[in-house]
Parts: structure tokens; C-alpha cells; sequence
């Protein structure tokens, strides 16, 4: 008992960095996002193929690679080159690919919406944005929640990865008391705080899909 | 005064291979009600679509109250007016769907008000009442705050029906407001567009029923292959139409 409350300390820091990685990348992933699905979709074919070539790479190539990328390589490309300290790199390499996943996300969902809801908007005088914003986008969030719940946990479990750039994140801050200890003990903790992180996430959308579920369709 | 609210010429359409149709030509005067009748395939709805620009004509001219709403020119070029001018003539005609076309996140009442502020710009306290009156003009003031799914087909087309009134519209398009329905909700449909006929609502009602074309129509139209072959008032033609096709299509309907 001593000794779980003596590795709590480094667990709950590290705890803390994976939160701040997770919480900063989803809310600037899912906005980003939105944009590139709204772009995939438009009639507009230079900017359309240029989103669906960035989708391509960021779905194409492992999150790692990138991340190191940003981290290691960015700063020697002609430029754009540019040095980022090992946070930012790390959230800009969360963003850039998430955003990529959450666009096909959207994409669906406003592609699953009847196309009476756009002809019934249009008769009525709604201009495009105006359509979007009122009738689909509202109906396309509530589809949307299921996938939406699912790529969020994984972002999760993904900010693990930013170990690569010697980030002390919860899963490197317990491997480092494992390896120092020779104990699986902090290992048990590790998952157990990850456990409650999705579980919050999924009692979360659980909640908002309740609420949404006071129409159909 | 004087020129139609509606007139259409020569409206051609073509989707790819086909000649949906084919050279089209009506003209609606205020406070006619013009039935569109014929077999499925014979172009009704794409006629009615083109009207408020949902489809776009290859060929032909459209005029809505006098304002050019698409034009062909001597050359054979097709043109629209500007974005703007489409949007605002567009909407002085209000559109009934067959499939309503609700929407389902929003309640009865919200449906109703949601143009009228986005688009009209009104305040919610300056719609209200007329919504209101709508709602109780349909017999659904009750509903309000209801969501769409939990109302019948025919609950659903009755509020469909007072949202396109909401946005005070000249004419009113129909397009077979009654075929997703189970044969006992279509009365309580008809007898509201009724109502509006007896107002003197200006509308076009695209609709395979025969007794209330007979009934509400001043005036009865019979596409087939694209192409009206009849458009008569209502009695004569269904007393006696004069186009065999005419005569067959109403043998097999009654």
C-alpha cells in the first residue's frame, strides 16, 4: 500500500501530460476536421483532390513516423521548416492526423442525410451555409456520435505514443518505475487510470447520445 | 396584373440518354388550381421540380410573376438568372414533397419558424403568432412540441404544409402530397389543401388523386411521355377527355 501511494506521484504527473495531449489535439482535431470533410465534399475539385491526397497521407503513414517527423525533420525542410519543442510537435502530430480521421467521420455522416432535408431547406429559401449549419450539421452529430466515441478513446490511448520524443506521459512514467522497481505493479495502475479516462469518455457520449435520442431519425 | 403567375415554355429536360421532358408549356393564373395528372414516368414531377429551380431545365423558359426565372434565347442558350435573383423569385412559391421532407430535429413548431427567422430574418416573437395560426388552421396546435417521428404521415404533411405557408408564399407546388400515405391519412390532406383552394391560394398539385383533381381543380393537366396532351378544366376533362391516352389513363385509374 505504501509503495502504490509512493508511485503515485510520477503516475498522476504523467497522467496529467497524457490529459493535456489528449484534451489540446481533440479540440483542435475535430474543428480541423470538420473543415476537411466540408472541403471533400464541395464542388470545388483542386481544393477536394488536395484533401483527399492529405487524407491518404495521414491515414497512410504510422502517427510515429509523423510525429517524429514534425519533431525531427521539420525543422530541415526548406521553408515551411520550422523547430518545435517536443510538445507542440506532439500536439501538431495528433491534430494533423486525427483531423484526417474525424473528416471521414463527418464525411459520412453528412453523406447519410436524405437528400429531401437539403431540397426542403432550399424550397424554403436557406442558403447552403445556412442548410449546413441549421438542419444537417445537427442531424449529422447525433449519427456521428458512435464513430465519434470510438476515435476518441483511441486518441487516448494513442498519446502513448509521444514516448518517441521522450515525453513522460502515463504509460512512460510507469514503464520508467517498472524498470527502476523491477515490479508490474505500476503497469496494473497505468490501465487502471486509462480505464477511467475511456470510461468518463463513454459514460460522455453515452450521455450525449441520450440526449439526442429525443427524436429519430 | 396581367401575365401569369406561372409561365412556362417549351421546358425541356434531358437526363443524359433520356428526354424526361419534352418541350413543356402551362401557364397558372392567380388563384387556379391546376391538377397534374398521368402515369408515373410522364414527367409530372420533374415539371413541378423545374419550376423552383430543384431541377434545372435544358431547354425553355420559366417566368414567375413576370421575372424570368430561366430563359432561352433565339441561339438555343439556356440562362438562368443570377444566383440571387433564382433564390428570391424561388421563393415566392412554397414546395409540399411527397416524402414531407421534415425535419426530424426539430419539433413541430420549430419546423415552422425556422425559415421565417434564418431566412426572413424575423424575430421568434414576430412569427409566433402566425405559426400559431397555421398550426391551428391544419388542426395540429396541439402537436407543436411534438417531434416529427412521433406524428402520422398525415400529421407530417399537414405540418410540412404550414411550414411552406409560413413563409407567405404566392404559389404553392404539390408534389404528390399524398402518395407515401396510407389511404386512410390522405383525406385529412386533401381537405387541407381544400382549405387553401377555397382561399384562393394560387397552386399546382401533382397528384394521382383523381376524385379530388375532379373536385379542387379549376383546371386539369394530363402529362404522358413528357409532353401535356390535355389541359382542360377539371369537368370537361374528365367527362370527356379527348386524348385517347387521356381516356385510357382514367379507365384504368377509376
Amino acid at each position: 500500500m505504501d509503495y502504490l501511494i509512493r508511485i503515485m506521484g510520477p503516475l498522476i504527473e504523467g497522467t496529467g501530460v497524457t490529459l493535456q495531449v489528449f484534451l489540446i489535439s481533440f479540440v483542435f482535431a475535430v474543428p480541423l476536421g470538420l473543415v476537411l470533410a466540408l472541403v471533400r465534399i464541395s464542388r470545388f475539385a483542386v481544393p477536394r483532390a488536395l484533401v483527399n491526397g492529405y487524407i491518404w497521407l495521414m491515414r497512410g503513414t504510422p502517427l510515429m513516423l509523423q510525429m517524429l517527423f514534425i519533431y525531427f525533420a521539420l525543422p530541415f525542410v526548406p521553408v515551411i521548416g520550422v523547430r518545435l519543442p517536443d510538445f507542440p510537435a506532439a500536439i501538431v502530430a495528433f491534430v494533423l492526423n486525427y483531423a484526417a480521421y474525424f473528416a471521414e467521420i463527418f464525411r459520412a455522416g453528412i453523406q447519410s442525410i436524405d437528400r429531401g432535408q437539403y431540397e426542403g431547406a432550399r424550397v424554403l429559401g436557406l442558403s447552403y451555409p445556412q442548410t449546413m449549419r441549421r438542419i444537417v450539421l445537427p442531424q449529422v452529430f447525433k449519427r456521428i456520435l458512435p464513430p465519434l466515441s470510438n476515435e476518441t478513446i483511441t486518441l487516448v490511448k494513442d498519446t502513448s505514443l509521444i514516448y518517441v520524443l521522450a515525453m513522460n506521459d502515463l504509460l512512460r512514467a510507469a514503464r520508467g518505475i517498472v524498470q527502476r522497481d523491477f515490479t508490474t505493479m505500476p503497469f496494473v495502475v497505468a490501465a487502471a487510470f486509462y480505464l477511467a479516462m475511456t470510461l468518463v469518455l463513454t459514460l460522455g457520449f453515452q450521455h450525449l447520445e441520450k440526449r439526442y435520442a429525443v427524436y429519430d431519425g | 396584373m396581367g401575365s401569369p403567375m406561372i409561365d412556362a415554355r417549351g421546358v425541356h429536360k434531358r437526363f443524359a440518354a433520356v428526354e424526361v421532358l419534352r418541350g413543356v408549356s402551362l401557364a397558372v393564373d392567380k388563384g387556379e388550381v391546376v391538377a397534374v395528372i398521368g402515369p408515373s414516368g410522364s414527367g409530372k414531377s420533374t415539371f413541378l421540380r423545374c419550376l423552383n429551380h430543384l431541377e434545372t431545365v435544358s431547354r425553355g423558359s420559366i417566368d414567375i410573376e413576370g421575372q424570368s426565372l430561366v430563359a432561352t434565347g433565339a441561339d438555343g442558350a439556356c440562362r438562368y438568372a443570377p444566383d440571387a435573383d433564382i433564390r428570391r423569385i424561388c421563393r415566392r412559391m412554397g414546395m409540399v414533397f411527397q416524402h414531407f421532407n421534415l425535419f426530424p430535429h426539430l419539433t413541430v413548431l420549430q419546423n415552422i419558424i425556422e425559415a421565417p427567422i434564418t431566412v426572413k430574418g424575423l424575430r421568434r416573437e414576430e412569427i409566433l403568432p402566425t405559426a400559431e395560426e397555421l398550426l391551428r388552421k391544419v388542426g395540429l396546435l396541439d402537436k407543436q412540441a411534438s417531434y416529427p417521428s412521433r406524428l402520422s404521415g398525415g400529421q407530417q404533411q399537414r405540418v410540412a404544409i404550414a411550414r411552406a405557408l409560413a413563409m407567405d408564399p404566392d404559389i404553392m407546388l404539390f408534389d404528390e402530397p399524398t402518395s407515401a400515405l396510407d389511404p386512410e391519412l390522405t383525406g385529412e390532406v386533401l381537405r387541407t389543401i381544400r382549405e387553401l383552394a377555397e382561399e384562393h391560394m394560387t397552386m399546382l398539385v401533382v397528384t394521382h388523386e383523381m376524385a379530388f383533381a375532379r373536385e379542387v381543380a379549376t383546371r386539369v393537366v394530363f402529362m404522358d411521355g413528357g409532353e401535356i396532351l390535355e389541359a382542360r378544366p377539371a369537368r370537361e376533362l374528365f367527362a370527356a377527355p379527348e386524348h385517347p391516352r387521356t381516356r385510357d389513363f382514367l379507365e384504368n385509374m377509376l
